[in-house]
C-alpha cells in the first residue's frame, strides 16, 4: 500500500511542478530558499510557501477523501469560519484553550456529519448536499460572533497559529500531523480500499457487502474535521474571528489542490499526498507572485495558466502524444499474452 | 433509400486478409483472414478473448490496425471510426444499442441526417420516412414515441433499419441477442434473413450455439487471435465445432449429479423464506434451500427470477413475510446483512453491480471477504496476494497478473473473479444470476464443473438461468416463475426441459404453488 498513486511516472507532473514553481520563485527572487533561524523559529520564504500553504494543505486531505468517493465538499470554507468563530467567542467568554479546541473541532465534526447524512442517506447529490452548509454556513458563524468581528488575546490559542514546535511553525506540524494521522487511518486499516471501490462503483460496493452509508458519512465527518483544524489555524494567527471571510473561497483552492494531485473528480483511486504537494504548487505561486512585484491583478492569470499545464500533462490523451522515452510503456505492469491454452488448472 | 443489390463481381464482398492489431505487447490478432459474400450470414466465433471484438472495431475502425488489408468488394478501405466505416457501407449494431433513448424513433433513425427545409428539420417528411424504413420489418410503430419505451429486441431492428437504411453493404450484429427472449430472436432471425436475400452480407457474434445452426451460412471460428478456420455450417458437426473453439475434445454433455432426493429432504434447510415477497415486484413466495442442493429458478424474462434472487441477497428489500436461517428468523435489510448470513451473489449486470472497474482483480477479489472481517481488520497485502493469485489459478482467471485493472478483463475472467470474491468468503449459499450468459464455451464448462464441485462441499446454490438444458444439467430442484410468481416446483427425477417448458406455459389461472 502506497501513501500516493502508483508509479513514480504518475506524480512526476506533481513533483515536477512544484519544482519547476519553487525554481521560478528562485529566478525572481534569489533569497527565496534562504531559510534563517530567529527566536527558535525557521524564518524565509520557502518556510512561508509551507506556513501559508497549510490551512489549503489541511482543507485538500479532508476533500482528496471526498473526492475519492465521487463526491465533493463545498461547505469546508464555511466550516472553516464556523469553527473560526466558535474558537474566538469561546477564548473571549473566558473558556480554556481544551474546552475551545473540543468546541470547534465538535463543530467541524458536526458539520461533516450533516453533509454526511445528507449525501449518504437521503441521497442529495453532494454538489447540492455540500451547497446547502456553504451558504447556511457562514450564517451560523455570524450567529456564532453576532455579527462582530470577535478578537481575543489568548496567547495559547494563539499559539496554534504563530507559534512553533521544535522551529517548524505549528500550521506546519499540525498539517503534517493530520496528514500522516490520515494516512494511517486510511492505509493502515481497509477503509482506504473501500472509499476507492465506493468511489468507483457504489452499487458493486454495497453488493459486496461493504457498508457505503459509514464509508459516505466517514469521509464527509474527517474533511469537516480538516476544515475545523484550517479554521483553527487561521483564527489564531489573525487572533480573530472573520465570520465573513475566513476561508472565503478555499474549497475552490482545496478541490484544485486535490485535482492537480492527480485524484479524480469520477472517483476511485486518491492519493493525500499528492494533493497536499497540490496545495504546495498553488501556495508557492501565491508567494512567488507577490515576491516577484508583478501586480497582484496577474496573480489569478499566471496561477490559472499554470494550473492548466499541471492538468495537461495529466491527461492521458495529451500523454500520447509526448515522445517517450525508447522501450518505455505506458503501464509498467504488463507482461507478455499468457501462453496459448495451456488449459490452467483444470480439476 | 435501401442498400443497392450486389453488383455481379466476382470480388467478395469483404476481404480482410493478415489483419493484425497487438494491445501493449499482446498480439490480439495475429494474421487473420476473414471473407464475408454477398447474401450471406456469417458467424463470427470464438471464447473470450479469442479476437472476436477486436477484428470487429478493427474493421470499423475504432482500433486502427498494425497490419494486414481490408478490401469492400474489391477496394482497400482503412476506415477511421465508426462514422467512416458506415458511410462506406459497413453497419455496426452492438448488445447495447448505441441509439439515444430519450429521442423518438424517427430522430434516431435520422440522427445527423435529419430531412432539412428551409434550414430547419421536416419533422413531417422525418415521421413519413421512418414509418416507410421500419414498415419491411414488421414494425409499424409509434415513431414519436421515445425508443427507450420499446423493447432491447425493437430498439435492435431499429438500429439494423439505421444502419441498412444508411446504406450498410456489410451489417455486423454483435451479440445482438444476448438480451433477447426467443420470440425477440425469432423476429430478429426473420429480419436478418430478409437483408441476406437483399444481398447484404451479416456478420453474427454470438456466443449461442443454436443460433448459429439456425440462422448461420457459414462460420468462421478463431481461437487465441489466430484464424482456425471457415466452414460451412452444413458440413460442420456440433462437437467439431466446439472443438475448434477450444482447441480440445470436450466431453458430448454435463451430466447429472446424483443425490437422492430423500436424503436431501432429510436435511434440515439452511435458510427458509415463509410468504417472502415484495409488491410490483415478485409475489409472496415460500423457498427452502438445503445445504449441498442447487436450486434453480426458470421462467422467462420478466418472470420475477431476478426478483426472487435479489430479495433473497437483500439486494432489494422484501415488504413481506420473513426469512429464517439454521432455523432463527433472520433480518435481510441489505447485502450487508447476506453477507453476514454466509450469502454470497453474483448478480445478472456484472458492469453495472458487480465488479468495481477500475481497481485490480486482487482489490475485487478481497472485497467481500474485507467487508465482512471490517475495515478495522485489514487483510495484510501477503494474504491477499495469496489469496488472488490461489483463485486466479483455481478458476484459470486468465490475466497477466493480479494487480490488473478488473474492466481491462474480458467478460468471462471478470465473472470468474466475482466468483472468486464469493468463494473467498466461503459462503454457505451462493446466488448465482446468469452465470454463464455473455461467457465462452469452455469457460461456461468450468463454470458449471465449478458448480458441482461446491455443492458436493455443502455449499448450497440458488441459480437463475436462462438456459434449460444448463439448469437440467446440475440442479436438484427447480423452481418455475411465470407472471412474478411462484408456479411450479420440480424435484428429483422430475427435472427436465419437457417438463419446465410445459409448467412455464401451462395456463392455470389459479397459479397455485406446489410445495
Amino acid at each position: 500500500m502506497t501513501l500516493s498513486a502508483p508509479g513514480p511516472s504518475r506524480n512526476l507532473p506533481q513533483y515536477g511542478a512544484l519544482i519547476a514553481v519553487l525554481l521560478a520563485n528562485w529566478l525572481l527572487f534569489p533569497d527565496f530558499f534562504a531559510i534563517r533561524l530567529q527566536d527558535g523559529r525557521l524564518f524565509g520564504s520557502l518556510i512561508d510557501v509551507l506556513n501559508r500553504g497549510a490551512p489549503v494543505a489541511l482543507l485538500a486531505i479532508g476533500m482528496t477523501m471526498v473526492i475519492a468517493t465521487r463526491g465533493v465538499d463545498l461547505s469546508v470554507g464555511a466550516v472553516m469560519a464556523i469553527s473560526g468563530a466558535v474558537a474566538a467567542t469561546m477564548t473571549g467568554a473566558g473558556w480554556g484553550l481544551p474546552a475551545v479546541l473540543a468546541a470547534s473541532l465538535a463543530a467541524g465534526l458536526l458539520c461533516g456529519l450533516w453533509n454526511g447524512l445528507l449525501v449518504a442517506v437521503l441521497r442529495i447529490q453532494p454538489i447540492i448536499a455540500t451547497l446547502i452548509l456553504m451558504v447556511a454556513g457562514r450564517g451560523i458563524a455570524q450567529l456564532v460572533t453576532e455579527g462582530q468581528i470577535v478578537t481575543f488575546t489568548s496567547p495559547a490559542l494563539a499559539f496554534i497559529g504563530g507559534g512553533s514546535f521544535l522551529t517548524v511553525p505549528m500550521p506546519v506540524v499540525i498539517t503534517i500531523a493530520l496528514l500522516a494521522v490520515t494516512a494511517l487511518l486510511v492505509r493502515a486499516t481497509a477503509l482506504g480500499l473501500m472509499i476507492e471501490a465506493v468511489g468507483v462503483n457504489r452499487l458493486s460496493s454495497a453488493g459486496a457487502g461493504v457498508n457505503t452509508p459509514v464509508v459516505l458519512v466517514a469521509v464527509y465527518v474527517w474533511c469537516g474535521l480538516c476544515a475545523a483544524v484550517a479554521g483553527l489555524i487561521v483564527t489564531a494567527d489573525i487572533r480573530g474571528a472573520d465570520a465573513n471571510n475566513a476561508g472565503l473561497w478555499l474549497e475552490l483552492d482545496a478541490i484544485l489542490a486535490v485535482v492537480v494531485g492527480g485524484t479524480s473528480l469520477l472517483g476511485g483511486r486518491f492519493g493525500l499526498v499528492l494533493s497536499v504537494v497540490g496545495a504546495l504548487i498553488i501556495q508557492a505561486m501565491n508567494t512567488g507572485i507577490l515576491l516577484s512585484g508583478f501586480k497582484p491583478e496577474f496573480n489569478l492569470i499566471v496561477k490559472a495558466g499554470v494550473l492548466l499545464v499541471v492538468l495537461l500533462l495529466q491527461s492521458p490523451t495529451l500523454t500520447l502524444f509526448l515522445p517517450r522515452p525508447k522501450g518505455a510503456r505506458p503501464m509498467g505492469t504488463v507482461k507478455p499474452p499468457v501462453a496459448p491454452t495451456s488449459g490452467g488448472a483444470k480439476p | 433509400m435501401t442498400a443497392s443489390t450486389a453488383p455481379p463481381s466476382s470480388a467478395p464482398l469483404l476481404a480482410i486478409r493478415g489483419l493484425s492489431k497487438a494491445f501493449l505487447g499482446v498480439q490480439a490478432l495475429d494474421g487473420v483472414d476473414f471473407t464475408l459474400r454477398h447474401g450471406e450470414i456469417h458467424a463470427l466465433l470464438g471464447e473470450n478473448g479469442a479476437g472476436k471484438s477486436t477484428l470487429i472495431k478493427t474493421l470499423t475502425g475504432v482500433y486502427q490496425r498494425d497490419g494486414g488489408t481490408v478490401a469492400l468488394e474489391g477496394r482497400e478501405i482503412a476506415p477511421r471510426g465508426v462514422e467512416e466505416a458506415q458511410r462506406l457501407h459497413i453497419g455496426t449494431v452492438y448488445q447495447e444499442v448505441n441509439l439515444l433513448p430519450n429521442l423518438s424513433v424517427a430522430e434516431n433513425l435520422f440522427l445527423g441526417r435529419q430531412p432539412m427545409r428551409w434550414g430547419l428539420v421536416d419533422r413531417g417528411a422525418m415521421r413519413r420516412r421512418a414509418r416507410a424504413i421500419l414498415m419491411p420489418y414488421g414494425l409499424s410503430i409509434d415513431v414519436t414515441a421515445p425508443l427507450g419505451r420499446f423493447s432491447v429486441a425493437t430498439q435492435q431492428i431499429i438500429a439494423i433499419a439505421r444502419a441498412v437504411d444508411m446504406s450498410a453493404k456489410v451489417l455486423i450484429l454483435d451479440e445482438p441477442t444476448a438480451s433477447l427472449d426467443a420470440q425477440e430472436v425469432a423476429v430478429l432471425f426473420k429480419v436478418m434473413r430478409t437483408l441476406r436475400s437483399r444481398g447484404i452480407g451479416i456478420v453474427f457474434v454470438t456466443h449461442f450455439l443454436d443460433q448459429v445452426y439456425e440462422v448461420c451460412d457459414r462460420i468462421t471460428v478463431l481461437r487465441n487471435g489466430r484464424l482456425v478456420g471457415e466452414r460451412r455450417t452444413a458440413e460442420l458437426p456440433r462437437l467439431d465445432l466446439v472443438a475448434m473453439m477450444l482447441g480440445r475434445e470436450l466431453e458430448a454433455a454435463a451430466h447429472r449429479i446424483d443425490l437422492g432426493p430423500a436424503e436431501l429432504d432429510s436435511r434440515p434447510p439452511l435458510a427458509s423464506f415463509k410468504a417472502f415477497g415484495k409488491s410490483r415486484s415478485v409475489e409472496p413466495f415460500d423457498l427452502d434451500i438445503r445445504p449441498g442442493e442447487v436450486v434453480a429458478l426458470a421462467g422467462l424474462l420478466g418472470s420475477g427470477r431476478t426478483e426472487t434472487v435479489r430479495l433473497v441477497f437483500g439486494m432489494d428489500r422484501a415488504d413481506q413475510g420473513e426469512a429464517t436461517v439454521d432455523g432463527r428468523k433472520v433480518r435481510l435489510k441489505g447485502p450487508r446483512d447476506a453477507v453476514r448470513l454466509g450469502f454470497g451473489f453474483c448478480p445478472e449486470d456484472r458492469k453495472k453491480e458487480g465488479i468495481v472497474g477500475e481497481l485490480s482483480v486482487r482489490e475485487n477479489i478481497i472485497l467481500a471477504l474485507q467487508a465482512r472481517q471490517g475495515w478495522l481488520k485489514p487483510i495484510p497485502r501477503r494474504r491477499q496476494e495469496e489469496i488472488a493469485d490461489r483463485f486466479i489459478r483455481l478458476l484459470d482467471i486468465r490475466t497477466p497478473d493480479a494487480e490488473r485493472p478488473i474492466q481491462l478483463l474480458s467478460g468471462g475472467n471478470q465473472q470468474k473473479a466475482l466468483l472468486a470474491r464469493w468463494l473467498a468468503t466461503e459462503p454457505r449459499l451462493l446466488i448465482l444470476d446468469e452465470p454463464t450468459r455473455g461467457i465462452d464455451v469452455g469457460a461456461h464448462a468450468e463454470i458449471i464443473r465449478l458448480i458441482e464441485r461446491l455443492c458436493a462441499d455443502g455449499m448450497a446454490l440458488l441459480v437463475v438461468s436462462s438456459e434449460l438444458e444448463e439448469i437440467v444439467a446440475y440442479s436438484r430442484r427447480v423452481v418455475v416463475l411465470r407472471d412474478r410468481r411462484h408456479v411450479a416446483e420440480l424435484r428429483g427425477g422430475e427435472v427436465s426441459v419437457e417438463r419446465i417448458v410445459a409448467a412455464i406455459a401451462s395456463e392455470s389461472k389459479s397459479g397455485e404453488v406446489r410445495q
